[in-house]
């Protein structure tokens, strides 16, 4: 397939305000984070030809309620990481002529739930039938079940599952919109109350409100913009299981292996190129798993890996530099917040800047790592 | 539902208990429920490449034969993993902290489930351990759940 045509975020913007915002419903948070993207990369609405988002509120009511009439629409709903798909078939329609400049949209009430759509599963689903007479619970009583095993497998101990949240508090402190900016220790962590043992409050994700939005075009219009471009390198989707406990191996996660090579392999880099990463990290074993699907460490080393420092700042592989959906905001469908974080460090925007990124990684989980995509985003085009 | 949308509250004594998620089964997975009322665990292999798989359907997730067929798994089972969920489901608040856990069948596949007649703790709820299915009645269903082998139950 010829990739010769190259693709650029152009735009990048998150909702005004992200956290509490009882005073937004989940379509309202689309149009911000909609209208600020576009003039982040100095467009009209008008100039937009093509559009993207999860498929509640869905591409029509994002569109319509924007004035749009779009040439190309996309509703892939895979979880949290739809976004980075959505970048992805962006990439793919724009190469093949559909549109040529497209639009992507996350808005989600998750805390304040205005206007937010119910989560469906019913009695007769697969796992109407087979996970919740269980008595689940949402993401907290079902992602982190596989933890334990990879523990007894790989000897992953609680203080350093803990230090995961730790770690990623030192890059929310540095960042004036984090919901939780407060240094904490490995202590405050197992002090926290369990939520799902072996999890604590301070190891699950923040629930928030909020939205981002993305502009992506070819990259012969880089220089139209008044940002930086950021280039999309590299893609690539996958999934692993819809109901955890059908996930292949509980030690590891089969969509970012795959998701990550068809993204690593595209840009034609390897871990050794990568400045920057976000991994989705709803619970703090997360970006365990992902630093290992990924190859930065052998299976088994991502614990001590992140306890020894190198994620943090100062560290030689600085990842989720926003705080993450641990400490920074997480609405529900996080990837958006990912991607937003990356292209902000590509660009050398971000609160807590890293030196001279060139590339970033980008990782996003779905469901309960039932699937994946990731994005390699650079400076300059391959 | 919002809050502000609830019903206005009645008594204690005259609510009834909150009942647990009930299953609703489906044409293709109709006999695994049926066999459940027997006090079987039915599941389903594939004829053509010999893989037992679960959850119920009728392609083979293996080869992608639809010559598949049901058997009765042994209900033996090992404890593969779990979380021990303080933040009860409904029907569910009198059981808190309660296991959710994904057992091993003997046969291969895995499957979700509840573990009954262990305290349900980090010290007593030990991976690898041995299990049994048993069988409980919610309402018109019997849904699978996991104990220890017959002779051994601690609580």
């Amino acid at each position: 397939m010829s990739r010769e045509r190259g693709v650029i975020i152009a735009g990048a913007a998150e909702t005004d305000a992200v956290g509490k915002l009882p005073d937004h419903s989940t379509l309202q948070l689309h149009l911000e984070a909609a209208v600020n993207a576009v003039a982040d990369a100095g467009l009209t609405l008008r100039d937009i030809d093509g559009i993207a988002t999860v498929n509640a509120p869905g591409p029509m009511q994002v569109a319509h309620a924007l004035g749009v009439t779009p040439a190309w629409m996309d509703g892939t709903g895979v979880g949290g990481t739809s976004f980075l798909l959505h970048v992805r078939h962006a990439a793919a329609a724009i190469r093949a002529g559909y549109a040529s400049t497209i639009l992507i949209t996350h808005g989600e009430s998750g805390r304040s739930r205005v206007g937010a759509t119910p989560f469906p599963r019913g009695a007769s689903s697969i796992p109407g039938q087979f996970e919740a007479p269980y008595g689940t619970t949402g993401p907290t009583s079902t992602f982190t079940i596989p933890a334990l095993r990879y523990m007894k497998e790989y000897g992953l101990t609680h203080e350093q599952l803990a230090y995961v949240a730790v770690a990623q508090r030192k890059w929310a402190a540095r960042n004036p919109r984090a919901m939780f900016r407060e240094l904490i220790t490995v202590e405050d962590v197992l002090a926290s109350r369990v939520v799902a043992w072996p999890f604590h409050l301070l190891e699950c994700c923040l629930v928030t409100d909020g939205g981002g939005a993305l502009v992506v075009t070819s990259a012969d219009r880089a220089a139209d913009f008044p940002k930086p471009a950021v280039h999309v390198l590299g893609t690539g989707e996958s999934m692993d299981a819809p109901l955890i406990s059908q996930m292949a191996d509980f030690t590891e996660s089969k969509a970012f292996r795959l998701a990550g090579k068809a993204a690593l392999d595209e840009a034609q880099i390897s871990t050794a190129d990568v400045d920057h990463m976000m991994i989705y990290d709803a619970f703090a074993h997360v970006p365990i798993y992902g630093l290992e699907a990924l190859g930065f460490t052998a299976k088994g080393e991502a614990g001590a890996f992140i306890a020894e420092g190198n994620t943090e700042p100062g560290g030689r592989l600085p990842l989720n530099t926003n705080g993450g959906g641990l400490s920074y905001t997480h609405t529900g469908m996080y990837g958006m917040f990912a991607i937003q974080e990356g292209v902000r460090q590509v660009r050398g925007e971000a609160a807590a800047q890293v030196p001279d990124v060139n590339i970033s990684l980008v990782v996003g989980n779905g469901g309960m790592f039932a699937s994946s995509g990731v994005l390699v985003l650079g400076r300059r085009a391959r | 539902m919002p809050a502000n949308a609830a019903p206005a509250a009645r008594p204690a004594a005259a609510r009834p208990a909150p009942a647990k998620a009930l299953p609703e089964p489906t044409p293709e997975t109709q006999p695994f429920w049926d066999g459940c009322a027997r006090g079987e665990l039915v599941i389903q292999r594939c004829i053509d490449c010999g893989k037992p798989y679960f959850y119920p359907r009728p392609v083979c997730p293996e080869c992608g034969s639809t010559n598949v067929e049901w058997f009765t798994a042994s209900g033996r089972a090992t404890l593969y993993s779990y979380v021990i969920n303080h933040r009860p489901a409904r029907g569910f608040e009198a059981e808190a902290p309660y296991a959710i856990a994904v057992v091993e069948l003997a046969e291969g596949p895995r499957m979700m489930t509840n573990i009954i007649g262990i305290p349900n703790t980090p010290e007593d709820l030990v991976l690898d351990m041995e299990l049994q299915v048993e069988f409980e009645q919610r309402g018109d269903i019997s849904v699978p759940v996991f104990g220890p082998p017959a002779g051994e139950k601690t609580s």
